[in-house]
């Protein structure tokens, strides 16, 4: 019966998202753009937007960088998946950044991108963003706008609950959506309840950014949903959304819909690390990769690791708290004060918030109302700050601006709602279009919101721009938000499907972007710093051809003596040092992608020719008025042929 | 006659700016170069405005052929001319101490001044035929190769001074810094004869 009643609920609730639609269809046909609008969107040809998004791709794997107000897409960073259109996760220095304990994997899923921050404020030193499928979290220099480090999350599954820094950027977290046997092993899935757990990592980051797992918090098998760092008064602490605390393990949309509350865990992770840092913590098995990019070398390298420090969080005292929290929440935002935790309970129309004060006098107070696992449950009154009543149906995800007001996206509604922190009053709604999933304010995760603009990331696109078939691009919304009310300004579409995104002033990155990679910093082992270097060796059937390119010719542009057998590796040198004058290089018939090269960087790429002939290579990129000359020839002799090696330029 | 010397001390003084500051300066913006490629003309040599300004106006000039931007070895010019402005000041400094003890007349300040001027003509003569070299003197195997209207090779000369539309790049050339305080100072000199001139006639009336 119980089951039935779930079934007609989620029919319901489909039934209200399809007259949803119907209502936005209405309210969209008074969306006509008035010029004031159109002027706030504007910048004119040669100026540049005000701010940074990035946004994650979700199933592109990679990191999308936008100009706000504009919402024009600047840039897409390579990070989880094989980007042929510069060779990365196929050029030989690449390729192991997509190392993992599973072998080389070429996708990722890319979910919630965050800024480095340095006492509460972003910092625009890195962007962290995690892989939800393969748990990894990479890390990506806002210098060169390159994925520099991929660490793998051993012992998770589904690494939904990340990768969020904490105030100074002391951890970047990771934690575990789909609860699995710790360590894994063989047995019954219908075992899982109390045998399955949700282990959340806590990454250290070093002063130049390096990664390093520090501890694995054991915890219960629930789903890890999603978390915040506590911030000013609350730094130290890390607040986690839960659901499934039923521990089903199968049709869970029905049997993980069951309890009335679920829990935000807060984890005092100041507590912990002391007592680590005092020799806490059991080490154990685990496998895992690390792979790190060297700017000076321009190349990645993987070192397997094959230990972890565990944690049972019931052996530190006071470092771990349930606070029950109403229908599933999803996201878990923390104010820009540090004082409220907002869960957002997707299965409901109110926001549940939390006071960090109370919660430390509940605490205190022992005011608990059983436990989990042995880990105490705080009584859910003692807790409360305060429900935001009918904001819409399915709350997802809040954001903050600097003027004491939250912004929460409903999915199942459609729409984004306004809502004043402390007296929780309903403010302002909008419609998103269609079915928001999260929303964006610049640095609306940290102390100081830029309380100007709001993005949404919606999920559903439909008739929104002009039909493309079946399959569509997502498609995100921006609003002002700068006045009593919020106001629609833009469409445009995304790449991907972004899960978060990330916002930050223009000034705090653009004056540290590289222009170029200096020749007299290339340490690649197979660069080429001059043309009279450029060389053909052979070893074996290995033959490697040091090449340089330079507008507009390769050196060298003709070479003989290869054979069918042979292993080519050109590793090739962009000698310019010139801001945006890349060259590419591409050889017929290579099984493998081309290779764009900026100024002064080194890359390689491999080819195995299978047939005999006089086969050309050419530059990919339209680098000059003589890009079509750029071109060369490589003659491939029979295996076993007698052909000497030779190359030239003339 | 002391306020004269002193004057022809600053002024003679004020070349030696010319070992610190550009002489001369030509930037060439196009609309692929919204930050123009630059060269700052020192008296040793020529440097770029930005640190890889020479190695992209010569990875430019080679399609039209033109010869890549001198080394300092490559050119006497740039051995010569810190001898003659070090030996130009040094003297300046020299008269105008003798002039302060009252030693010389001033009308040595304006010896120097016409020297100092014969000689600065003679620098920029010579200047503008290297850029007339520079900007001619082309490799008859350049890849483009384009001609006027009655069918000469087009020059591509940069302005000795002003600004001038050459293919995509509009170039401009200017005096700089070490230019200015060596005008200024060669102003010195002759104000420093005109200062002496007047403080030595009343005396000779007495
Ligand atoms: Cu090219």
């Amino acid at each position: 019966m119980k089951k039935l009643n779930s079934i007609l609920a989620v029919a319901i609730f489909s039934l209200i998202m399809v007259s949803c639609g119907n209502n936005n269809e209405s309210k969209r046909s008074g969306g006509a753009m008035s010029s004031n609008v159109a002027e706030k969107v504007y910048v004119a040809p040669g100026e540049h937007d005000e701010y940074y998004a990035f946004l994650s791709g979700g199933y592109s794997g990679n990191l999308t960088v936008y100009g706000l107000p504009s919402g024009r897409m600047l840039k897409e960073i390579p990070v989880f998946s094989q980007f042929p259109t510069n060779g990365y996760g196929y050029s030989e220095e690449t390729t192991p950044m997509l190392e993992t304990s599973f072998g080389f994997i070429p996708w990722g899923d890319a979910h919630h991108p965050d800024i480095s921050q340095t006492n509460g404020e972003l910092d625009g030193r890195w962007v962290f963003i995690n892989e939800n499928n393969t748990p990894r979290i990479a890390r990506i220099s806002l210098e060169y706008f390159e994925t520099e480090e991929i660490i793998e999350i051993p012992h998770s599954a589904g690494n939904h609950s990340s990768s969020f820094v904490t105030e100074n950027t002391e951890y970047v977290v990771a934690g575990t959506r789909f609860s699995v046997p710790y360590p894994q092993e063989d047995i019954a899935i219908d075992q899982m309840k109390g045998n399955f757990k949700g282990p959340l990592t806590f990454i250290a980051v070093d002063e130049n950014g390096g990664m390093s797992i520090d501890f694995q918090l054991k915890m219960p098998g629930f789903n890890y949903d999603l978390s915040h760092p506590g911030r000013g008064d609350s730094h130290g602490w890390f607040f986690f959304t839960t659901y499934n605390t039923e521990e089903a393990h199968t049709l869970q949309e029905v049997n993980a819909s069951q309890n009335d509350k679920d829990f935000i865990a807060a984890v005092n992770w100041k507590k912990i690390q002391e007592y680590v840092r005092n020799g806490g913590g059991e080490e154990i098995d685990a496998n895992y990769a690390h792979n790190v990019f060297n700017h000076s070398t321009q190349t990645a390298t993987t070192t397997m690791m094959n230990k972890v420090l565990t944690v049972d969080p019931r052996d530190v005292e006071g470092a771990v708290f349930f606070m029950p929290t109403p229908k599933s929440p999803h996201g878990c935002d923390v104010d820009p004060s540090g004082e409220y935790i907002i869960g957002n309970g997707k299965l409901s129309t109110d926001l549940t918030i939390h006071s960090f004060s109370k919660m430390l006098k509940a605490i205190e107070n022992k005011d608990f109302d059983g436990d989990a696992y042995g880990i105490p449950v705080l009584n859910f009154d003692a807790t409360l700050a305060g429900v935001v009543k009918d904001g819409g149906l399915g709350p997802l995800h809040t954001e903050f601006d600097d003027k004491g007001n939250a912004y929460t996206t409903f999915f199942i509604s459609s729409e984004v709602v306004k809502w004043k922190l402390g007296t929780w009053e309903v403010l302002d709604r909008q419609p998103s279009f269609y079915s928001v999933g999260h929303n964006m304010i610049p640095g609306g995760n940290s102390r100081k919101p830029d309380g100007k603009y709001m993005v949404s990331l919606n999920k559903i696109t439909k008739d929104r721009y002009l039909p493309t078939g079946p399959e569509l691009e997502h498609s995100a919304q921006l609003y002002d938000i700068s006045g009593e009310k919020m106001e629609l300004l833009l469409d445009f579409p995304t790449h991907g499907e972004p899960h978060y995104a990330a916002g930050i002033h223009a000034d705090k990155i653009k004056a540290n972007s590289k222009k170029i990679y200096r020749l007299d910093e290339n340490k690649h082992e197979h660069a080429t710093l001059n043309e009279s270097e450029t060389r053909v060796e052979r070893n074996g059937n290995e033959v490697h051809v040091y090449m340089t390119m330079v507008r507009s010719h390769f050196a060298p542009d003709n070479i003989e003596g290869i054979k069918v057998g042979d292993k080519v590796y050109f590793h090739v040198t962009n000698l310019e040092q010139d801001f945006d004058v890349p060259h590419g290089f591409a050889m017929i018939g290579a099984n493998n992608s081309e290779l764009l090269i900026m100024p002064g960087q080194t890359k390689t790429t491999t080819w195995e020719p299978t047939k005999v002939g006089v086969w050309p290579f050419y530059c990919t990129d339209f680098c000059s008025a003589l890009h079509q000359e750029m071109q060369g020839y490589i003659r491939v002799s029979p295996k076993g042929s007698s052909q000497e090696l030779k190359w030239s330029l003339d | 006659m002391k306020k004269s010397g002193i004057l022809m001390i600053v002024g003679s003084a004020l070349l030696l700016g010319l070992f610190y500051f550009p002489l001369w300066n030509i930037t060439l913006g196009a609309p692929q170069y919204p930050e123009p490629l630059g060269m700052d003309i020192y008296i040793s040599g020529i440097e770029g405005k930005s640190e890889f300004d020479i190695q992209n106006i010569d990875g430019l000039n080679h399609y039209i052929g033109m010869k890549k931007i001198p080394k300092p070895e490559e050119m006497w010019e740039f051995n010569i001319f810190p001898l003659v402005i070090g030996g130009m000041a040094a003297l300046g400094i020299l008269l105008g101490i003798l002039g302060f003890f009252k030693k010389i007349s001033p009308h040595w300040f304006f010896g120097w001044f016409v020297l100092m001027l014969v000689l600065g003509v003679l620098g920029m003569y010579d200047f503008n035929i290297w850029l007339l070299d520079y900007g001619t003197d082309l490799d008859p195997k350049a890849i483009i190769k384009l001609t006027d209207a009655d069918g000469n090779p087009i020059s591509y000369k940069p302005p000795l001074f002003g600004s001038q539309k050459i293919l995509n790049f509009t170039a401009h050339s200017y005096p700089r810094l070490g230019a200015w305080l060596m005008f200024a100072g060669m102003f010195l000199t002759l104000f420093a004869w005109w200062v002496g001139k007047r403080s030595v006639r009343p005396k000779s009336n007495l």
